[in-house]
């Protein structure tokens, strides 16, 4: 079976093929145009993904070695994301779907990022706490099947990927704000600043990160900083400090989450996932608690065609096929 | 209509809001102006608990809109939405956001980072102004009704 993802829900352009389950190719292209901005542009995003996604599409098919008529199903995300963003995916994925006379699978945005640790031969095994972390999202998830989910506690304010972004145009060092921080902070020291540790009440599995980021913007204001003037390396430890805050935080709460649901295995996934300090101190905790850790290739964190491939190869061995009617859903919920 | 609060936690920025939401009626919207972490998501969320939200109010910087089902003080179902225009270059991207169903609509809405808005601007609005206090914690709240 021949299952082709499309993601468009933000500023990735992604396609992918997979052949029962295996991943013949992926390919992303990033809108950088973004960049000077510090942060995602609806109307750029949209005119770009406009512009990407045939190209993107007819690559992941030569790449693949796959024709178009041996395609058995298109997949594509419908939610949640930005609705002008995910109408191209949508749309283009229904169009090519009825043109094919094949199913079209509509996707979550959210069960694709916890399926992507499902892509390669390691995969976890049900039940298991699944962390969701990225620019929009913060989510603690009980995995129960491939689409049966316990939401477990989320942000109350904003997403740590987010908290990323903001703090590092605060810093004036640019975006994507995760990807620059962690630069920043691999020369810093993460014990610079005692930024505070948002847990909220005792027990409690939702995060909160709006505080943090208003403890870095005092600090600086504190300090007196300015961007012009900035030293690289005052500017490494606020970016390691800051860093440390969070890690601590996501590394916490995914640890007791499993510890309170009794699971073996653990994972994390989006664009926050590949955050090299995340990275190492899940690993050590995994290794102190006994859990097996799943951490998608970087390749896979971020927004990819390969993930809404592989939950569309599990909605169709399930029998589960979306209308054509289906719309986009910009604030689409995690099903339970 | 001007009103100038001080405040120095969350909970009572919450609080002033909450207050302030029971003079929203349908088809109100509220400007929300200030710079990151003066408090704006705070302050919608504090208002949206007033109108009885049933979801919880996050920031909507990922997708720019979200939108609530609330309640009015008759009990009648009110939609609420949350505009988040930190992402927006042009006041001509409003537009791709379906901008009509939330302004002139039936609803309250409440638009966060709403310099960006120009032309676009309602002649009637609530401006919420939010700025840093001297302590860490500390708030000013300026809400003014402006009838152009």
């Amino acid at each position: 079976m021949i299952i082709l993802g499309i993601e468009t829900s933000c500023d990735e352009t992604s396609a992918a093929v997979l052949q029962d389950g295996r991943l013949l190719s992926n390919i992303t292209v990033v809108q950088y145009v973004h960049t000077k901005y510090g942060g995602v542009v609806p109307e750029l995003a949209s005119r770009a993904h406009q512009k990407l996604i045939v190209p993107i599409v007819q690559e992941a098919l030569t790449k693949a070695h796959i024709e178009r008529n041996e395609i058995d199903a298109v997949a594509a995300v419908h939610g949640p994301g930005l609705a002008g963003a995910l109408l191209v995916g949508l749309s283009f994925g229904k169009a090519l779907a009825m043109a094919l006379n094949v199913p079209f699978i509509g996707v979550n945005h959210m069960e694709a990022h916890i399926l992507s640790n499902f892509i390669g031969d390691r995969k976890p095994k049900f039940p298991y706490v699944n962390l969701t972390v990225s620019g929009g999202h913060t989510q603690l998830v009980l995995v129960k099947d491939f689409f049966s989910f316990q939401l477990l506690g989320e942000t109350v304010d904003d997403a740590a990927g987010e908290a990323f972004d903001k703090v590092a145009k605060m810093l004036g060092i640019g975006y994507p704000g995760g990807p620059l921080i962690g630069k920043h902070a691999s020369g810093g020291n993460p014990h610079a600043v005692e930024f505070p540790r948002p847990y909220l009440e005792k027990g409690s599995m939702n995060f909160s990160f709006s505080g943090l980021k208003t403890s870095v913007l005092y600090y600086l204001r504190k300090s007196g900083f300015d961007k012009a003037k900035a030293d690289g390396k005052w500017i490494a430890d606020v970016c390691a400090s800051f860093q440390a805050a969070v890690v601590d935080v996501l590394a916490e709460k995914l640890i007791s989450a499993a510890k309170t649901c009794g699971v073996g295995d653990i994972a994390v996934v989006g664009g926050v996932s590949a955050n090299a300090a995340l990275r190492r101190r899940l690993e050590s905790e995994a290794q102190r608690y006994r859990l097996n850790l799943f951490l998608p290739e970087f390749e896979f964190c971020t927004d990819n065609g390969a993930m809404v491939a592989m939950a569309g190869y599990e909605k169709m061995k399930q029998g589960i096929r979306s209308s054509l009617e289906l719309t986009a859903e910009p604030n689409l919920q995690l099903a339970s | 209509m001007i009103v100038e609060e001080a405040t120095q936690s969350v909970q009572e920025t919450i609080a002033v809001a909450q207050t302030f939401a029971r003079l929203l009626r349908r088809g109100d919207i509220v400007a929300l102006y200030g710079d990151l972490g003066s408090g704006k998501t705070q302050f919608v969320k504090g208002a949206c608990k007033a109108l009885h939200a049933a979801a919880s109010v996050v920031s909507p910087t990922f997708v720019i809109l979200h939108r609530y089902e609330g309640r009015d003080s008759a009990g009648k179902e009110l939609l609420i939405y949350h505009v988040d225009l930190y992402r927006i270059q042009s006041p001509n991207e409003i537009y791709d956001l379906g901008y009509e169903e939330f302004f002139g609509g039936e609803g309250i809405t409440f638009v966060e980072w709403a310099d960006k808005l120009g032309a676009l601007l309602p002649k009637r609005r609530y401006e919420v102004h939010c700025a840093y206090g001297e302590k860490e914690n500390d708030r000013t709240i300026r809400i003014e009704l402006i009838e152009e």
